[in-house]
């Protein structure tokens, strides 16, 4: 099988897509982020103050990193206990037609920081285990919260980079406020109707049981079909880059992924609001081009490996009579649209799926997996990912300006120990999560214990899970058992790690990248613009994540290519 | 520009032996522990030598010759990294022994008081403290850092300068300071010692360039972060790799678990050593280049920051212009010949020794042939230059003669009284940045004598490299703003500041501080002191004043106005040489993926082979030519690390471009090279 | 504290805009506009929900179509869905694909399209490909006792080109095949 005519033009209308969508999203956010309390819709702009009054909040109050990230961790904190609640007294309350019981302790606490922390792995599965109470009041509102607390996190930094030897860098209850109100809830409407116009279902109802024209079960085993509000929340989840799905296997479902054309919108919102940042950044630090420069950085590292993806794929797999890897997909989407979409919901944080992950090839499983490795910093999660990128661009800046012989700067701002500190921090926390997790997965029975596929593969779903976990995406390789206490926790606490304390310190670096001066640019400042920095800073980010990952890939998909290509033995 | 005429040898054999000593000394893991990434290199080397040892007694994981191997190469790698780092010690040492035997068993003769009758006393030197006098007379060394407060000498500053001409030295003005180890020629002065034992300028100077003193600047301290940051990876990476591959065999069903030997191998290798064993060798002998260009910098933050330098204020007189101005033309009153003020003009130059007024005399003879007339033949009376009247000139048979400034002529003739093409011809000579005199007969002004600046040959190429360099010069000068246009428009400088005043300075520096700019200035007068305190890089000249000297961070022996710019030549190259040798470490751990990986795992996935792309011999020689190649690559970029990589003044961008072709791809395309060619010599001698 | 105190406020302000307006106002939108699809695009014949448009079913019986394997238990469960999530070079995967190559040359299927015996993501795929579609038209033909050329024509009015031309792959929905297979017969 190879790639059709058809199916470049794909490509390209979804490029060409995500990049115009992209700029006048971003366009459109930098006028909520820069405006006075209250810019966007009428509508929405009642709402954003009817929620300030009704907080007590005056979104005028500066902050200082300091308290901006108190502020960040209290919110963050009461989400943990609302949803955790909720989840383990679903059973007492309404809106659950199924009669679903109360989530176990560790389901609960996994998916509890899966979702508060923007992951959402999905240890449950959902049509089984949530009510539809659960689902809205609990996962759908961290759909919206944890997307935007992201989407707060890069607005503080970009601040800090752009303000003249200030204390603050914004208020956190605006910032949250207008991501969610002027961007995420707007937006979310606008997909879930699209959606819904494509057949995906929004109901209340209890699920329909019905009689296929074959019958080949006990008849007193009812058919059941599973219902609920799907589309709200699967609109959120793919533009929040959060991922869990309503139904178990996500948007290969039917009912979350009705046809080609939703496919298309759902992979749009993937990396819609990721792509539109890199705009944002670009207007409000005053330079585009600064913004394009990462943006093509990662649209670089996104093409090399969609095109290993799709090779991969479409390459017939000599151990099993198939030409082409459709197992694990589904007919409607095909190869090409279901790598497209691999490797966009790993690029962005989503980890929503419209294929299994665990069927594809070795090296096209290996392309998302990298994804996640390098950080989930190719467009990656709403905010963090651009965030993600800007400290790759720092210590890519530092070393560029040794080797220019010059105390390196980013745009403007001097760059020094502890904002090299601060990055390292940020540069280390993922691998190590990812690493040492995987380390004593594979070391303990229970750990062992999950994986479906005894052999090479079993070892790369471990690797998967936590690099997943490790990196807030969420996506897996399904064979995994991830739904037991062992992995609940310890994919619960990687999670937790990788997401605040990334978060903390770019706020750091934003509280002291605000207090520096401005400097001018002269001829002794490394552009940050043109195609030498973008390749070293290519060259950087690719580095520091092989350098961390080739043993491990190694030992996971690149021998199981070697076994495929040239024989086990 | 006065290049050092101290030797220059790289590896000369009496530091090298000294050197080899060291490295054995600098395994006291006290001394390791300051630098994570070797530090981590001894543990490794201590732990495959307990592994060998282990191995003699039967618990083998793997054949004791190759643990052996190495073991010991571990140990060379960390003895590589102890040897750069003394190589650019001894360096430094050699230089401050000449100078520490200067200040052996010195006596100093201190006084009480200035009365003419005070007794003097012998002391040691190093008793003396600030505020004690002392008296130094002919032939003798001058005991310590100090002021002049009587009397005149000249002084052979050549222990610290390496410049054997005698300098006066004086008390008041901007002459008074003096050097402690310099050795008095000629006459007596007394001095007040201005700093306690161990603060002298040769002290810090050992100090530093043996190292002892070195503080770790701001860009090494975020250098060491993600050296360490490194570090901890690649120890996450190995450490759980034994996991990896425990579970590999488990489910593989064949093959042995990776040895502690190969994953501490694998350790040393991916940890940035290059970097880390050659990070203090080239802080160290970034210091040294400096010395050697004569500037002692009081810390090393100092030198970095001149890297960092987007602003020179340089001084006009003497950095961008010759020190004197020179006469170029006379342009005659109407109904005067040319030859008769030439002639004028001469005479009343005749006794004017300022090299101006030299200058005169020598033009009007080259241009009318008038000859240089013997003063005492002429019964002429000379009338000196006065700050009261402002003019010199000559009493002559009764003929008046005089010369000026316009202002002070005019009043001297009467103000109105000279011809407005005068005015117009003095106006115009002005405004090509030149300064008009007129010469005056009898009241009778003749006309216009143009004194040009004479800007220094070359400083036009010096700025416009600056220019590319990202560094804008600043000329500072007391002319008035048009004199000063003209000549930084000659010179080529990108701005000036007019009739500067020291407050002026003081504020331009300020503004342009708040702009988020980095000044580097220099200066030797006490009423620069100000802007030196201020300016982020103050070179302070050697000849300038103590207070001066104390405003600065930097101290200029050659006193040379133009070594600013190659101080932040050597401040750039100091940064520019850790950032390529980090990138040529990191860069390097692809090929020894290549040459390990497939070599760790061949029991276990023998189809991992496939990527042996270097197609090395045996897994073990693979993994060896992988740490031999790590050791020696240190001592092979030693020469780089001590002489700093090359610096052009380019822009950033064609820097950056340059160093990641060389350093970065090098970096990726050299270990390959290497790994192979080790591997054949490996294989060939059955080592 | 007052973070703490701030963060309940606007949580539960966030909450009530998000998890309860949010979805209510979809769902109203949806119902209105959508009806049918919001509610699962269900067919219904002769007043009995036999299924969804969307959600594919388990046929085995010779005269209808088959669809493609399904991993949920039992197959094609519209209350369960899940994927096979074999590695690529899985012993069990292979011997799924070799089970479903022997019942498909047993139900007189002699080259089966590959599709046909690899697992969906869902459990639940509506569609086959054309090819995996006409592959089956003659042991359907057969079993039916009709013409393969109107098979291979009922085929073809239930081929959905790719979306727009480009977008996605051409697909044959079985179970609507089989409706209209069974309905040319009653007619």
């Amino acid at each position: 099988m190879s790639m059709t005519f058809a199916e470049y033009a794909q490509l390209i209308v979804y490029f060409a897509l995500l990049l115009s969508g992209g700029f006048a999203l971003g366009k459109y956010m930098t006028y909520i982020f820069e405006g006075e309390a209250g810019a966007g819709l009428p509508l929405l702009k009642q709402l954003e103050q009817l929620t300030y009054k009704a907080g007590g909040i005056d979104p005028r109050i500066e902050m200082t990193w300091v308290t901006y990230s108190r502020s960040l961790m209290g919110f963050s904190l009461i989400s943990f206990v609302a949803l955790y609640a909720l989840q383990r007294m679903q059973n007492l309350l309404p809106f659950n037609p199924e009669s679903l019981q109360a989530v176990s302790a560790d389901s609960a606490f996994n998916t509890t920081i899966s979702f508060i922390s923007n992951t959402n792995w999905q240890g449950y599965s959902g049509e089984t285990t949530l009510s539809y109470l659960s689902q809205m009041l609990g996962l759908t509102v961290q759909n919206f919260v944890s997307a935007a607390v992201g989407i707060s996190v890069l607005v503080a930094l970009i601040r800090g980079i752009v303000r003249h030897q200030s204390n603050t860098i914004g208020n956190f209850w605006s910032d949250l406020t207008r991501s969610i109100i002027h961007i995420l809830l707007p937006l979310s409407v606008v997909l879930a109707l699209m959606l819904v116009w494509q057949g995906a279902i929004q109901n209340f109802n209890a699920y329909v049981e019905y009689t296929p024209l074959e019958q080949h079960q006990d008849p007193k085993d009812k058919y059941k079909i599973a219902m609920g509000p799907a589309a709200s929340q699967i609109a959120i989840k793919q533009l929040g880059t959060n991922g869990g799905g309503f139904f178990n296997v996500n948007s290969s479902h039917p009912y979350e992924n009705p046809t080609s054309l939703s496919n298309l919108f759902e992979t749009l919102a993937i990396l819609i609001i990721p792509v539109g940042l890199c705009f944002t950044f670009g207007f409000m630090v005053k330079r585009l081009k600064e913004g394009l420069a990462l943006l093509w950085a990662m649209s670089f590292i996104f093409f090399i490996l969609l095109a290993l993806g799709l090779w991969a794929e479409f390459t017939p797999n000599s151990a099993m009579p198939l030409s082409g890897n459709m197992e694990g997909k589904e007919t409607r989407f095909g190869i090409t649209s279901s790598m497209l979409w691999a490797t966009c919901t790993t690029a962005a944080s989503n980890g929503s799926v419209n294929c299994m992950h665990d069927s594809l090839t070795p090296l096209g499983g290996l392309v998302p997996m990298v994804l996640m490795q390098l950080g989930e910093i190719i467009y990656g999660g709403v905010g963090s990912g651009l965030y993600g990128m800007i400290i790759f661009a720092i210590v890519a800046v530092f070393v560029a300006g040794l080797m220019v012989g010059r105390t390196p700067e980013y745009l403007g701002k001097k760059i020094e120990a502890f904002e090299i500190k601060m990055s390292t921090l940020v540069l280390l926390i993922p691998p190590f999560v990812v690493l040492i997790g995987t380390a004593i997965a594979v070391s303990i029975e229970a750990g062992k214990a999950g994986v479906l596929n005894q052999s090479v593969h079993g070892f790369s779903e471990i690797l998967y899970a936590f690099s997943s976990a490790g990196n807030n995406n969420g996506s897996a390789f399904a064979g995994l058992s991830a739904n037991t206490p062992f992995y609940n926790y310890a994919l619960g606490v990687a999670m937790f790690i990788s997401r605040y304390w990334l978060a903390l310190p770019v706020l750091a670096i934003a509280g002291s990248l605000a207090q520096k001066k401005l400097i001018p640019a002269s001829n002794g400042t490394i552009p940050t613009t043109g195609p030498l920095f973008i390749g070293f800073l290519i060259s950087i980010v690719l580095i520091v994540g092989a350098l961390t990952f080739i043993p491990a890939l190694a030992l996971g998909p690149i021998v199981e290519h070697l076994q495929m290509t040239f024989g086990a033995k | 520009m006065k290049v050092s005429q101290k030797p220059n040898k790289l590896f000369e054999p009496e530091i090298m032996k000294q050197a080899f000593c060291d490295s054995f000394i600098k395994l006291d893991p006290r001394i390791q522990i300051k630098n994570p990434v070797m530090f981590v290199v001894e543990i490794a080397s201590v732990l495959t030598t307990i592994i060998y040892l282990v191995s003699l007694s039967g618990e083998k994981e793997a054949s004791s010759s190759f643990i052996l191997s190495i073991s010991l190469w571990l140990w060379f790698t960390l003895l590589s990294a102890n040897f750069s780092e003394a190589m650019a010690e001894g360096r430094g040492k050699a230089q401050a022994k000449s100078l520490r035997e200067s200040r052996k068993d010195l006596m100093a003769k201190k006084i009480e008081s200035l009365e003419p009758k005070a007794e003097t006393i012998q002391v040691q030197a190093t008793s003396l403290r600030i505020g004690d006098m002392v008296l130094v007379e002919a032939q003798e060394i001058i005991p310590c850092d100090g002021d002049v407060v009587e009397g005149i000498a000249s002084v052979d500053e050549s222990a610290i300068t390496g410049e054997s001409a005698p300098v006066i030295r004086e008390s008041g003005g901007d002459r008074s300071s003096v050097t402690g180890g310099t050795k008095v020629l000629s006459d007596w002065i007394i001095i007040k010692i201005t700093v306690n034992p161990g603060e002298t300028f040769i002290e810090q100077m050992i100090a530093l360039v043996e190292g002892a003193k070195r503080q770790k600047t701001p860009n090494e301290i975020a250098l060491n972060i993600l050296l360490a940051a490194f570090t901890l990876i690649f120890l996450v990476v190995t450490t759980t790799l034994y996991s990896f591959s425990k579970y590999s065999t488990e489910v593989s069903g064949q093959g042995q678990v990776i040895s502690i030997t190969v994953l501490v191998a694998l350790l040393v290798c991916l940890i940035p050593t290059t970097i880390g064993g050659l990070l203090s060798a080239i802080g160290i002998a970034g210091m040294d280049r400096l010395i050697r260009a004569n500037v002692i910098a009081m810390s090393g933050r100092a030198v970095e920051a001149a890297g960092d330098v987007d602003m020179l204020l340089l001084d006009k007189t003497g950095t961008i212009t010759l020190g004197a101005r020179q006469a170029s033309s006379f342009y005659p009153a109407p109904g005067i010949s040319e030859p008769d003020l030439a002639d004028a003009a001469q005479l009343a130059s005749l006794a004017d020794e300022t090299p101006e007024g030299r200058s005169i005399v020598v033009l009007a003879k080259e241009k009318y042939n008038i000859r240089d007339r013997n003063i005492h033949d002429l019964d002429a009376t000379f009338v000196e230059f006065s700050a009261h009247t402002r003019m010199s000139g000559v009493d002559m048979n009764g003929i008046k003669i005089r010369k000026g400034a316009v202002d002070a002529i005019e009043e001297y003739v009467g103000t109105g009284t000279v011809a407005r093409e005068i005015i117009e011809t003095a106006q115009k000579v002005a405004k090509e940045g030149a300064t008009p005199l007129l010469v005056a007969r009898d009241k009778q002004v003749l006309g216009v004598v143009k004194l040009k600046d004479i800007v220094k040959g070359g400083i036009k190429e010096r700025f416009a490299d600056l220019r590319a360099m990202g560094i804008k010069t600043v000329m500072i000068t007391g002319d008035n703003p048009i004199t000063a246009a003209a000549i930084a428009a000659e010179a080529g400088v990108d701005d000036y500041l007019a009739q500067a005043t020291p407050e002026g300075k003081l504020k331009l520096i300020k503004e342009n501080q708040a702009g988020g700019r980095l000044i580097a200035m220099t200066g030797d007068g006490t009423n620069d002191a100000p802007a030196l305190a201020q300016a982020d890089v103050a070179v302070v000249m050697n000849s300038g004043t103590q207070a001066a000297k104390e405003a600065g961070n930097m101290i200029d022996l050659d006193s040379s106005p133009t070594k600013l710019i190659e101080i932040v030549e050597i401040g750039k190259q100091l940064l520019m040489t850790r950032g390529a040798l980090t990138t040529f470490s990191i860069a390097n751990d692809v090929a020894k993926y290549f040459a390990i990986i497939p070599a760790a795992f061949a029991t276990t996935y023998p189809v991992l082979n496939k990527l042996n792309i270097m197609n090395l011999q045996s897994p073990e020689s693979a993994i060896l030519s992988a740490v031999i190649f790590n050791a020696l690559i240190i001592l092979g970029l030693l020469p780089v690390a001590l002489r700093g990589v090359k610096y052009r003044a380019v822009g950033a961008e064609l820097l950056l471009r340059d160093n990641i072709f060389i350093y970065g791809l090098g970096g990726l395309i050299v270990p390959f090279i290497g790994i192979k060619i080790i591997d054949v010599l490996i294989s060939g001698f059955k080592i | 504290m007052k973070e703490l105190f701030d963060s309940l406020k606007i949580f539960l302000i966030l909450t009530l805009i998000t998890g309860i307006a949010y979805p209510l106002l979809v769902t109203g939108l949806a119902q209105a506009f959508f009806n049918d699809k919001a509610n699962g695009s269900l067919v219904i014949q002769k007043g009995k929900i036999i299924g969804s448009k969307l959600l594919g079913q388990n046929f085995s019986a010779p005269k209808y179509f088959t669809a493609r394997q399904s991993a949920t238990t039992p197959a094609y469960n519209a209350a369960a869905s899940s994927g096979s999530n074999l590695g690529p070079l899985s012993e069990k995967l292979k011997v799924n694909i070799e089970q479903k190559y022997q019942d498909l040359k047993r139900s007189g299927i002699q080259n089966p399209d590959s599709l046909l015996l690899t697992t969906s993501a869902s459990g639940l795929d509506p569609d086959i490909s054309p090819a995996a579609a006409k592959c089956q038209a003659e042991s359907v033909a057969n079993a039916r006792h009709i013409p393969v050329q109107t098979v291979l024509d009922l085929i073809a009015r239930n081929t959905k080109p790719r979306q727009f031309g480009f977008l996605g792959e051409e697909v044959v929905n079985v179970l609507l095949l089989n409706l209209d297979l069974d309905q040319s017969q009653n007619r």
